[in-house]
């Protein structure tokens, strides 16, 4: 089970990323917990400063885009 | 080089569709087929070109370049780097904390993220292809000046002390270590990543602008139309000082990027509005938007926000004031 969080002020490319994962969690039957994350403290916490940004248990993998579906995968597995 | 689109257009409505070019409507929709297959021609180049440049200048190396840069040189290179970096203003908010927990100045970030919307890759084409390049120099001067000037004054105030707390207490701790200038090592990046951050800029930008370029063009056009001549030279010349303020205030509310707002500046200022006032009235809709202060409120307390509007409006009345009064001497 991974806990997953997408950071960012609720803009279009979050929701979009947001999707995706879902997406693609269901696709590969891959049981997350996912959940958007608006608090600007957030991005502090993790340094990020180009949203959309993923968290996965806790690390930072992506920020800036919405993220490719190869690369969800992997983030999945 | 550009007449090829007025081939095209001529082409297109007049021989294939069948307007009569003697018709107020067959030139309007002339006009309107011109102006936009040119601007988005030019910006599908343009966005790929610079894209392709900036791809290894993330917001990250920004910082890395402005952190523990002196006061002098901090807000000019501050505002250079928000006129050359894309913006978004779903951005704004990581970048402020971004930069605020690297220990630098309040007044470098505002500079950097005044300018970032003014200009851009976007705005520098529609200028260039609509307003010529004498236009677009000032235009480009006269955004850095709010940004830099606009830094400076916010840092003379000490406006640090207005930041929501967390934004505070972040600057502080990262102002208490020695902020040192990193010339920020850039990552290596191959043609291939360059041509594929390129590619997917351009279909972004493009796909986000594309609409606002029919809009505008098809506003200016209208205006063009239906304004009769002499009207606005005759109501809003440069005579008129009140019409500076005017065009700032109604600026506000009419939230627009600077792509829409372009081709109805260059409808105004063929119909007699003066340069000063346009400007003022573009920066003020690009600019000064509402959204993009209620985003801002996370960062910073309403008494810098209201600050921050009030030196905005100042900034581009005086700015319309000193554009009224130069514009006959050049």
């Amino acid at each position: 089970m991974k806990n997953i969080e997408v950071l960012g002020s609720g803009c279009t490319k979050c929701n979009k990323t947001f999707e995706a994962i879902e997406t693609q969690a269901k696709q590969q039957g891959a049981e997350i917990e996912i959940h958007k994350n608006t608090s600007p403290e957030a991005l502090l916490t993790y340094g990020v400063m180009r949203t959309p940004a993923v968290v996965v248990d806790g690390k930072l993998v992506h920020s800036g885009s919405i993220p490719h579906t190869a690369d969800i995968a992997e983030w999945l597995k | 080089m550009f007449v090829v689109f007025t081939w095209l257009a001529s082409w297109l409505v007049y021989d294939l569709a069948g307007f009569d070019p003697a018709t107020r409507l067959g030139q309007a929709l002339h006009f309107f087929v011109e102006d936009v297959s040119k601007i988005l021609f030019l910006l599908v180049v343009m966005i790929y070109l610079v894209s392709w440049l900036r791809a290894s200048l993330q917001v990250e190396r920004v910082r890395g370049f402005l952190a523990g840069r002196s006061r002098a040189g901090g807000y000019t290179l501050a505002s250079m780097f928000g006129a050359i970096t894309p913006f978004c203003s779903c951005s704004s908010i990581p970048v402020f904390l971004g930069f605020s927990a690297a220990g630098i100045p309040v007044g470098f970030t505002m500079a950097f993220l005044l300018t970032s919307p003014l200009i851009n890759e976007v705005a520098v084409v529609m200028l260039l292809s609509l307003l010529g390049w004498k236009f677009t120099l000032i235009y480009i001067l006269a955004g850095m000046a709010v940004g830099i000037l606009g830094g400076f004054l916010l840092d003379l105030i000490h406006a640090e002390r207005w930041l929501q707390s967390f934004a505070a207490k972040a600057l502080q701790q990262a102002s208490a270590q020695t902020a040192t200038a990193d010339d920020g090592e850039a990552e290596a990046i191959s043609w291939r990543d360059r041509h594929e951050f390129a590619r997917d800029e351009t279909r972004d930008i493009f796909s986000r602008v594309w609409k606002w370029v029919l809009i505008g063009v098809g506003l200016g056009a209208a205006l063009h139309g239906f304004v009769p001549d002499g009207w606005i030279q005759q109501h809003l010349g440069s005579g008129q000082w009140w019409s500076v303020p005017a065009a700032v205030l109604l600026g506000i509310p009419l939230y627009s990027n600077a792509t829409g707002v372009i081709p109805v500046m260059e409808s105004l200022i063929q119909n007699g509005l003066p340069v000063g006032t346009t400007l003022a009235f573009c920066m003020s809709t690009v600019a000064a938007s509402f959204p993009e202060f209620i985003l801002l409120k996370q960062v910073m307390q309403w008494r810098l926000l209201a600050l921050l509007f009030v030196l905005l409006l100042v900034a581009f009345t005086l700015l319309g004031w000193l554009f009224n009064a130069l514009m006959p001497l050049m």
